[in-house]
């Protein structure tokens, strides 16, 4: 099915062009990096991850976010869903690839990454979340590609894939799950330290997919004369503001049990992400536009989504699912990695710049990740296209 | 029929996975790694070596004894130090040497394996506005803490840091793969990372041949000397101190050790100890 890649429009050689542009710098600045090492980033000490390890968690709540197309379709029969649960699983895919490149990008010695493997330990969290990041790769690639070449030949799926789609479904829960105990497990980080941690990455994870695959549906609409129908967005834009809507109900709970318990350490980082923090005289606030920034565009995506008028309009709701995105990005791959560091162990506060160096790669892994999106998704749309002609 | 065998299939098949795993989740839950299990299954064998140490709730000493061998630990005499501001440069000095530790001038590749910070810094869970002068005016040696229950350990993916058969929290720099989820595990700050290569903060020509230097992208800590213990020698800190028993240096474990008799006798402190972490250094201030 891969040659349904390789034909396309002057736009799609355009866009992918562009892409691989920001993916060639990347390697170049990669290369750097890895002759160096990670002193060419703005980590320190203090702040050990960086962007790297904060993107890699927001995308691995993208790749489980597609299970909200996946689990109505296959356990409901929500028919609806039936043309763009392979967009769902697709973009699993790309953003999986991407959290891998994050992953490898951060590691000091990268070409030890397999020791995780030929040294498994079970008591860390990295080991599992290894293991369930590759598994929902694998069972993704798996299913999307033979339920797609069964819609191709229009025959029914075989029957045996049905296992691995519901096995699939608690995957991308369990993805998140983990990614969430890399960091609610550590002693001594008080911000990360809270149960709600899971549930709060997959409330913005159930958000941020869908609202990726809405945003995305509405351009193939328009560029590739493919629609994702009306109800099926209908119903993905509930389910979106569902979700985001949770996730900031669970925002607002971490600042009730911090400044109603008045403890100081769960308190700290709060402060420092929404108003800065004053240490020895100087007030620490790097991150607070980016907070706020969070703040505004999650409530301008509420409006736009649950307005009848702005919600049944392409643009605007493009613009509301976009802002959603943004804004969870805001959260989740800015502050609450970032944040999670300040104040250090030892009550001091050092705040991180990413250097143009590491902000290349990241923006390189993400043109990466739409590189492989858009090949896929070229894919998906030219076989929805043969079925109808 | 055909079906009746699938279903005896189906069942076998179960019951074999299940009896397989079952004592290996047995056998984990059994070695527990709560200080409660630990010392209710000390209490059961009859242990004499606890005889002359009571151990506490939660806090100070070996919640868990090895089975066998060591579990050295530090004694810090903090006033010792603020008669003689001089000594903890010494330590740190003689410390840095001996592991070939670099010397980056730019905090962001900072390397530290012991330094001095302060009090509040070192024990913000023991902090309040009243400060004495001592303690006020002078800053505090800090390391890692050797813990017996230690975070890192349980955070690395390849085991490439471990507690060895001593109590020390050791490091193989050729296994671990730099990412640094120990950093973030750890609750005292005491892990440090070679951001770039350190041969470039060391002085090349000065530098301790019984030491390796590290390759860039691993992360490095204090090791209590486990090297030179091996050799029958005090850990650099404690040899850089001399006669001043400002740090003692022993195993925890055996109670007619010096630093057992001093911990009889003196009242200390260890860092953020509500952790459940059991570090090995302790402090009197």
């Amino acid at each position: 099915m891969f040659e349904k890649a390789l034909k396309g429009n002057n736009y799609y050689w355009i866009w992918l062009a562009f892409l691989g542009t920001f993916m060639a710098i990347g390697a170049i600045c990669y290369l750097r990096q890895y002759m160096y090492g990670l002193g060419l980033t703005g980590m320190s000490r203090s702040v050990s991850w960086g962007l790297y390890i904060s993107n890699f968690t927001f995308l691995v709540g993208v790749a489980a976010g597609g299970v909200m197309l996946v689990l109505p379709y296959y356990v409901h029969n929500y028919k609806a869903f039936g043309r763009i649960t392979i967009l769902g699983e697709f973009l699993a895919i790309a953003a999986l690839t991407m959290c891998l490149m994050f992953i490898i990008a951060d590691l000091g010695q990268p070409t030890r990454a397999l020791n995780v493997l030929l040294h498994p330990t079970p008591n860390s969290m990295l080991f599992w979340d290894m293991i369930v990041l590759n598994g929902y790769l694998f069972l993704n690639i798996l299913c999307g590609w033979v339920i797609l070449t069964a819609e191709r030949k229009q025959v029914k799926p075989p029957k045996w894939i049905y296992i691995f789609v519901y096995i699939s479904i608690p995957f991308a829960i369990s993805i998140h799950t983990v990614t969430a105990m890399l960091y609610c497990g550590l002693p001594g980080r008080h911000f990360w330290l809270s149960a709600i941690i899971a549930p709060r990455f997959l409330a913005s994870a159930f958000a941020a997919g869908p609202a990726l695959i809405v945003l995305v549906s509405l351009i193939l609409k328009r560029v590739a004369n493919f629609d994702a129908g009306k109800e099926a967005i209908d119903k993905m834009v509930t389910i979106i503001l569902y979700a985001a809507l949770i996730n900031a109900f669970f925002v607002m709970l971490e600042f009730f049990v911090g400044f109603y318990s008045n403890i100081p350490g769960h308190m700290h980082t709060l402060q420092y992400l929404f108003a800065g923090l004053e240490h020895g005289g100087h007030v620490y606030n790097n991150l607070v536009p980016f907070m706020w920034g969070f703040v505004v565009l999650c409530l301008a995506g509420f409006v736009l989504l649950a307005v009848p008028y702005t919600r049944r309009n392409d643009l605007w709701l493009a613009i509301g699912c976009a802002a959603i995105f943004i804004g969870l990005w805001l959260d989740k791959g800015i502050g609450f990695v970032l944040g999670g560091f300040v104040p250090t162990p030892l009550e001091e506060i050092v705040e991180y710049y990413p250097t143009l160096n590491e902000i290349m790669i990241t923006i390189a892994v993400w043109c990466t990740g739409f590189f492989i999106l858009t090949i896929l998704y070229k894919i998906a749309v030219s076989v929805e296209h043969e079925i109808e002609a | 029929m055909d079906k009746k065998r699938r279903e005896f299939l189906k069942i076998a098949g179960i019951s074999t996975l299940a009896g397989l795993g079952a004592p290996a989740v047995v056998d984990r839950l059994v070695s527990g790694s709560s200080p409660l299990a630990a010392r209710a299954a000390r209490e059961v064998s009859g242990h004499g070596e606890s005889a002359g140490h009571k151990a506490p709730a939660s806090g100070h000493g070996a919640e868990k004894p090895a089975k066998t061998g060591k579990r050295y630990g530090m004694l810090i005499d903090l006033p010792k130090f603020y008669d003689n501001p001089a000594l903890a440069e010494k330590c740190i000095k003689a410390c840095h040497h001996a592991h070939n530790v670099p010397n980056f001038p730019d905090k962001k590749d900072e390397i530290k394996w012991i330094w001095l910070t302060g009090y509040e810094n070192a024990f913000p869970t023991h902090s309040h506005d009243y400060r004495s002068e001592d303690v006020g005016n002078n800053e505090v040696l800090v390391l890692c803490n050797h813990c017996d229950n230690p975070p890192c350990v349980r955070a690395c993916p390849t085991k490439a840091t471990f507690k060895d058969k001593d109590g020390i929290v050791a490091m193989d720099y050729h296994r671990c793969i730099g990412c640094r989820f120990c950093m973030a595990a750890c609750p005292y700050g005491s892990r440090s990372f070679n951001w770039r290569d350190p041969r470039a903060g060391l002085d090349m020509k000065n530098i301790n041949r019984e030491f390796p230097t590290r390759m860039r992208g691993v992360v490095e800590k204090c090791n209590f000397c486990a090297d030179r213990l091996g050799r029958g020698d005090m850990p650099a800190c404690v040899e850089a101190l001399g006669y001043s028993k400002a740090m003692i240096f022993g195993d925890l474990n055996d109670p007619n050790s010096e630093i057992r008799q001093v911990l009889k006798k003196k009242q200390t402190i260890q860092r953020k100890p509500s952790l459940g972490t059991h570090p090995s250094v302790f402090y009197i201030i």
